[in-house]
């Protein structure tokens, strides 16, 4: 659309409606109170002043889920607690997101074992958009977990709803930069090169069992 | 009041009726039967001189040995016991009662064992017994309102005893 | 038996319906900041008739999995039971697992352990307090809370590395000894915070809405108390000094940690300084309560800060291999009240312990609400649960 910009004066922008509906949506993503347990208490310091989460125009925490767009499970499911986790997602309206915040809610956390009644992972009873991991984990996580969300929201086509068929690639993947010695272009070449490096300085790297 | 002389009390009130009594563990603390166990609070709850308002605690103990290999020197015979801890508001002192039961009542597994409530004498015992019945199956005989407290109301099972069994799946959710 | 209450027919079961009785249910998710507790309010209008609370929506199996792990492995579970007050919590299990074995700690380890336990009891209150504030509706209280715990957050993060499940208090010592600097940067919170506290007396205490939304409501007889087992700021609001209560504090009355040696006062009521209205045992006097502790709490950490100075010893002993046959129940003084350990040791030479239960102050604190709301608003329920100051976590544990 460049030409139509450049015959129109300044301060005048052209874009896809579709843009425009979701970067408003982005910007605005309401989450519902929604704190369980101690991962609720990092949700509340992300709120609060310090790592402020309504400069993301996500800080209008709604108490109703009919008035909110993304449900933060913030601490522990129970198997108690399941089937109304479960009955507010569905009095969501759409397009409606979940972070599943903390690693009882990515997997059951430390409750994994020995838990008979913790529910191993919230993704059991509604779909996740966002893993947060961490006990807990810092309001900086929580709101890297918030920026991926509207990522997902950026990609979303089909004005209504629709989920993005390819989720965008963040820049910083998170691979760790290995040294030349260890590392190579062709992934095979670099993973022997890896294990004759743990084999020669002996590295014991035997999983530890359940 | 140091706890031999609150045993002495006991003692001299009750007589026979104390199964037995321990004085150098660090929780001094004596053995009664369920049959007498709400004559036993009242006086320590009315007695002016032990005045023990304060029931702070009431616990449940499994003691069994789920490993049949290790049973025979596990050291205990599988039995149930319930611990009460008492305090004074008064007096400051502290005490603890216990009550020993089997595990299953008349020996048929599935049928609970049964313990006379505590609720006429402290509020505190409403709650503490509740979950000792949703955890461990002691049932308390002249309990208000003897339901499930921790868990959901359709739970199958007691936890906490040493033999449960982790369900598979609860309400269409995997379990393990 | 009768067939268990389901959501939707609540009625058939429990009450008979009456043309002019409500059922109102505070579900487990609502607005304020407690947790997940259920209410279910019968009122007359506007008038509630009976409170029955239900919890259990956050039990995770705590004591079930302290049977299976090892005392120092079982230390961040304790955390997460009172995850605002964690470095209390994990005081409570530590001791009642060195009265177990006998062991004596280090006084250094003991003068760090009062550090970090009075600094998480004034960043416990201070959230307690804020988030009272946010039950009956000033947000501000809420927002000047978290930037002094904050604060207190990057403390404990220079000590371990954590901000809300420490860990940081184990069997034997502590984990860590203090980093250099330390002190200083804590004196120097300290000194920022003393003035502060004035701020919230400004928009809380002295608030004349706040009083007049919390004075006379909920009030809490002695008598009552004591038989629901209530401890910590919930009790001592109830007590009167000039009518010869003790003060009922168990830093004071069965000393552990050094701390018969330090000077504070245990905080009861009355207060000469009360607005016009209030009665002893109601919501604002518990509030009031915890604000005077905070107080105390930066006497107890000067104090400390002092002494760790020429405290001797390490931080930390070499925790026991085996716990030995026998039981123990200890009592600590949580900010929300008397945190109970009860822990049987096995016989034979085991290291993992036959039973673990925590006795958990709000637990005891929380039957005592369904007396507490008969009569009273609709509005006076979250300002009477509010002052309970309550952590799910760790009723359900």
């Amino acid at each position: 659309m460049g030409w139509l910009e450049d015959r129109l004066e300044e301060s005048v922008l052209t874009t896809t409606l579709e843009r425009a509906i979701n970067w408003a949506r982005e910007s605005s993503l309401w989450p519902m109170t929604f704190g369980l347990a101690c991962c609720a208490i990092e949700m509340m310091a992300t709120g609060a002043p310090r790592y402020d989460i309504d400069r993301f125009g996500a800080g209008a925490f709604r108490a109703t889920p009919r008035q909110a767009d993304l449900m933060i499970v913030a601490g522990t499911v129970n198997f108690k607690m399941a089937d109304r986790v479960r009955r507010l997602y569905n009095q969501m309206p759409d397009p409606k997101f979940v972070i599943a915040m903390g690693a009882c809610t990515c997997g059951g956390g430390p409750y994994y074992k020995y838990g008979y009644n913790v529910v191993k992972g919230v993704d059991l009873v509604v779909p996740v958009d966002v893993y947060v991991p961490g006990c807990p984990p810092r309001p900086e996580a929580l709101l890297e977990g918030l920026l991926r969300v509207q990522d997902k929201v950026r990609a979303m086509k089909n004005l209504t709803r629709g989920q993005p068929l390819e989720l965008p690639v963040p820049k910083r993947t998170g691979q760790v930069l290995l040294p030349p010695e260890l590392s190579d272009a062709d992934p095979v070449k670099a993973l022997e090169k890896q294990n004759a490096w743990a084999a020669q300085n002996k590295e014991q790297a035997k999983p530890t069992k359940a | 009041m140091n706890a031999s002389e609150i045993v002495a009390m006991l003692e001299s009130r009750f007589g026979t009726r104390l199964l037995d009594r321990q004085l150098t563990a660090p929780d001094p603390f004596v053995v009664v039967g369920a049959t007498h166990l709400v004559e036993v609070m009242r006086f320590l709850r009315d007695e002016p001189s032990l005045r023990f308002e304060l029931l702070h605690d009431i616990s449940g103990v499994d003691y069994l040995e789920p490993d049949p290999k290790k049973a025979a020197t596990a050291g205990f015979t599988p039995h149930l016991e319930v611990v009460y801890h008492l305090q004074s508001f008064t007096h400051r002192h502290r005490f603890t009662v216990k009550v020993l039961l089997p595990r299953w009542r008349d020996d048929q597994p599935g049928s609970l064992p049964e313990l006379p409530s505590l609720t006429g004498l402290w509020g505190s015992a409403n709650w503490h017994e509740r979950e000792v019945f949703d955890l461990l199956g002691i049932v308390f005989v002249g309990h208000p309102d003897l339901r499930r407290i921790l868990l959901a109301e359709d739970w199958v099972g007691h936890p906490l005893r040493k033999d449960y069994e982790f369900p598979l799946e609860y309400h269409g959710i995997r379990a393990r | 038996m009768t067939a268990t209450a389901t959501e939707q027919d609540q009625t058939i079961v429990e009450f008979d319906v009456r043309t002019d009785e409500m059922l109102i249910n505070m579900g487990p998710q609502h607005p304020s900041t407690h947790g997940v507790l259920r209410l279910v309010l019968r009122t007359d209008g506007e008038i509630v008739a009976e409170v029955i609370p239900h919890i259990g929506y956050l039990h995770r199996c705590a004591e079930k999995i302290g049977e299976n792990l090892l005392p120092i492995q079982f230390i961040p579970y304790t955390d997460r039971m009172d995850y605002l007050a964690a470095m209390n919590m994990n005081l409570g299990y530590a001791l009642a697992v060195e009265k177990l074995c006998g062991q004596q700690v280090p006084e250094k380890a003991q003068v760090i352990r009062v550090l970090a336990c009075e600094l998480n009891r004034i960043a416990s209150h201070l959230v307690g307090m804020g988030a009272y504030g946010l039950d009956l509706g000033s947000f501000s209280p809420f927002l000047y809370a978290f930037r002094e715990r904050e604060m207190i957050l990057d403390l404990f993060e220079e000590l371990c590395g954590a901000r809300l499940t420490y860990s940081y208090i184990t069997i034997g010592g502590v984990h860590d000894d203090l980093p250099p600097g330390w002190l200083e940067r804590c004196q120097a919170f300290l000194d920022y915070l003393k003035p502060r506290i004035d701020e919230y007396h400004t928009l809380l205490t002295n608030n004349h809405i706040f009083v007049q939304r919390t004075a006379g409501i909920g009030v809490l007889s002695r008598e009552l108390a004591l038989s629901y087992a209530c401890s910590g700021p919930m009790l001592r609001a109830s007590l009167n000094r000039e009518a010869g209560d003790p003060e009922w504090d168990l830093r004071k009355l069965e000393p552990y940690c050094g701390y018969d040696s330090y000077e504070f006062r245990a905080v009861v009521p009355p207060f000469p300084e009360a607005p016009a209205g209030v009665v002893i045992g109601d919501c604002w006097h518990r509030f009031y309560v915890r604000m005077l502790e905070v107080v105390e709490s930066i006497k107890i950490v000067e104090q400390g800060l002092k002494r760790y100075r020429t405290a001797s010893g390490s931080h930390r002993i070499e925790p026991p291999r085996h716990l030995p046959a026998g039981e123990v129940y200890l009592e600590t003084e949580c900010p929300r009240g008397a945190l109970g350990f009860y822990i049987v040791g096995a016989p034979g030479k085991q290291a993992v312990p036959l039973r673990v239960r925590a006795k958990s102050s709000c637990f005891c604190n929380l039957s005592v609400v369904g007396e507490l709301c008969k009569g009273c608003l609709l509005a006076d329920v979250p300002a009477i649960v509010g002052s309970i100051d309550l952590v799910m976590g760790e009723i359900d544990r």
